[in-house]
């Protein structure tokens, strides 16, 4: 279990390269990084930068070259072996809403639950909470075909949340999202971190969203991808969306977008 | 379906619904009218032409031969036989055909070291083996059950092991992030995933399935449908031989149709199953 003296997601010298056909690339090079409880920290950066890299390698979806990833003080590999404690501390929302299409939304959010061998009438039960929690009520039954691309984003994070873990990692969720529903998604993170108190470690290439909803951005830069600046947001919450306009905002979207300039 | 209190984004699937089941009549309407123009074409070429009964029969012909071999019992005799080595050499086809479509397309080694032997199966012209399998194994159902088996077995494996390769990658993901097991991983993702691509393989593969049967009786036995065409034939009851040609018609619409339905059963997510075929 989680306790003050480590935090919810720690990287010691982690570097990743990825072999390819020409050279190997650095992907990363050696970082240090943690994550502090109910912190939701922003990864910021052009392409290549190496932050898809980082979710992932939280995620436990790419293994680190070296170095060593604790998820809640508990170490994500052992011996080339995914370590699964590590692992239930996870959610995972992907730039596609990657639903089952065979499935139905509320078969969708409750699927982790599901492999976990949760009683069916539990898992339907939790599904339409969450599906209300995130704003999808009254869809459960339908295919994820039938819903917009926002609506299944939605369903995707609700199925993240199914199992309650104490970690959200999201891979640019909103990228393939219109910008009015995006500001929209984005009010709605905002708001489900404020009832459930998650970390939350979002990728993003969008400045405006990094400020709006970040405690701290970590700006990485590329070849190799490591991380350039680091950003603390002083905003109370709830955010606004009229914070927006606000010159505080404005200039910490300038600082970035100037440095961003510079080493793209 | 669902009454939803939104009803805003409720219009797109509302309306693919509606517009496939109006496009759904429209064979009910145009396929009697087509069928009736073809027997009018086939009578009146008869009556212009002269043609002697024994090169083409009447329509009318036809029709009260096949009533009467409705009446045969020897007539469904031969039908149960021609059912029976059609749906056990399909049964056959389907195990092996998924079973190791599944193999291959996971196991590449597997795959490079079978893949000449697969295609060779499938370019030796099989029709031409039928004589070999009658030596084999005799002039029995057996054979019949085996040609059909090795026609219908290709398009099953090779559908099946396309359906499992092109599994998501981003689903992949969602299994690996969520720490599912192999099983959970192949009976959540990856079966679900290629089931549609099965069911194609098996569409392909129960047709093939009758030819096979039907091919095997043509060349040896004394029972089955092919073999009871062939008897008609040499008999110069060409009328007879066209109702036996009708029959194994509607044996094999009835099949295809069947896999049809077990689509809109299995997959009625995916969109394979939205459209009439």
């Amino acid at each position: 279990m989680a306790d003050a003296t480590h935090p919810a997601i720690q990287f010691r010298d982690v570097e990743k390269w990825y072999s390819t056909r020409d050279e190997p690339v650095h992907a990363l090079a050696a970082t240090d990084l943690a994550v502090a409880e109910a912190e939701f920290l922003v990864l910021l950066g052009p392409s290549g930068c190496g932050k898809t890299t980082i979710v992932r390698m939280i995620g436990g979806l790419i293994v680190p070259t070296s170095g060593e990833i604790a998820i809640e003080g508990q170490s994500l590999w052992r011996q080339g072996q995914r370590q699964a404690p590590a692992l239930a501390d996870l959610g995972m929302v992907f730039q596609e809403a990657n639903l089952f299409p065979w499935l139905t939304i509320e078969e969708n959010i409750a699927l982790p639950l599901e492999l976990k061998g949760t009683p069916k009438a539990a898992r339907r039960d939790r599904a339409r909470t969450l599906a209300k929690l995130v704003g999808i009520e009254g869809f459960e039954k339908r295919w994820p075909r039938e819903l917009s691309g926002g609506m299944r984003q939605r369903a995707v994070i609700a199925r993240a949340l199914s199992y309650d873990p104490r970690i959200l990692l999201m891979d640019e969720p909103f990228g393939a999202l219109d910008a009015m529903t995006r500001e929209a998604m984005n009010l709605e993170m905002q708001r489900i971190w404020l009832s459930t108190r998650k970390t939350i470690v979002l990728v993003t290439h969008s400045i405006a969203e990094a400020v709006f909803l970040g405690d701290r951005i970590l700006l990485l830069s590329p070849r190799p991808g490591r991380v350039d600046l680091e950003v603390q947001v002083p905003f109370a919450r709830p955010r606004e969306p009229d914070l927006q306009s606000t010159p505080e905002f404005q200039a910490i979207v300038r600082r970035l977008r100037h440095r961003l300039n510079e080493i793209s | 379906m669902e009454n939803t209190p939104r009803p805003v984004a409720q219009p797109p699937a509302e309306f693919t619904k509606r517009r496939v089941t109006r496009e759904g009549v429209l064979p009910w309407i145009t396929t009697p009218i087509l069928l009736g123009l073809l027997i009018l074409v086939w009578e009146s070429y008869i009556r212009l032409a002269g043609v002697s009964p024994l090169i083409l029969p009447r329509p009318g012909a036809v029709a009260s031969a096949w009533l009467e071999m409705l009446h045969d019992r020897r007539a469904w005799h031969h039908t149960w036989m021609t059912v029976y080595a059609t749906l056990a050499g399909f049964a056959y086809a389907s195990v092996i055909g998924v079973s190791l479509g599944v193999l291959i397309a996971r196991l590449r080694w597997l795959e490079l070291t079978l893949n000449p032997f697969i295609v060779a199966t499938q370019v030796i012209p099989k029709v031409a083996l039928v004589p070999l399998f009658v030596l084999w194994f005799g002039f029995g159902i057996s054979s019949k059950v085996i040609v059909a088996a090795v026609l219908a077995f290709f398009p099953i494996l090779t559908n099946t092991a396309m359906g499992v390769k092109s599994i998501d990658e981003g689903h992949r993901d969602v299994m690996v992030s969520l720490n599912a097991t192999r099983w959970q991983v192949f009976r959540r993702l990856e079966f679900p995933s290629a089931l549609p691509y099965m069911l194609t393989g098996l569409e392909i593969g129960i047709v093939l399935a009758i030819i096979g049967a039907v091919v095997g009786e043509y060349l040896g036995g004394n029972a089955g449908l092919g073999h009871l065409l062939i008897a008609r034939l040499n008999a110069f009851e060409t009328d007879q031989m066209f109702a036996v040609l009708i029959h194994m018609s509607l044996l094999g619409f009835l099949f295809y149709f069947a896999i049809g339905a077990l689509r809109k059963i299995l997959v009625p997510w995916h969109a394979s199953a939205r459209a009439r075929v």
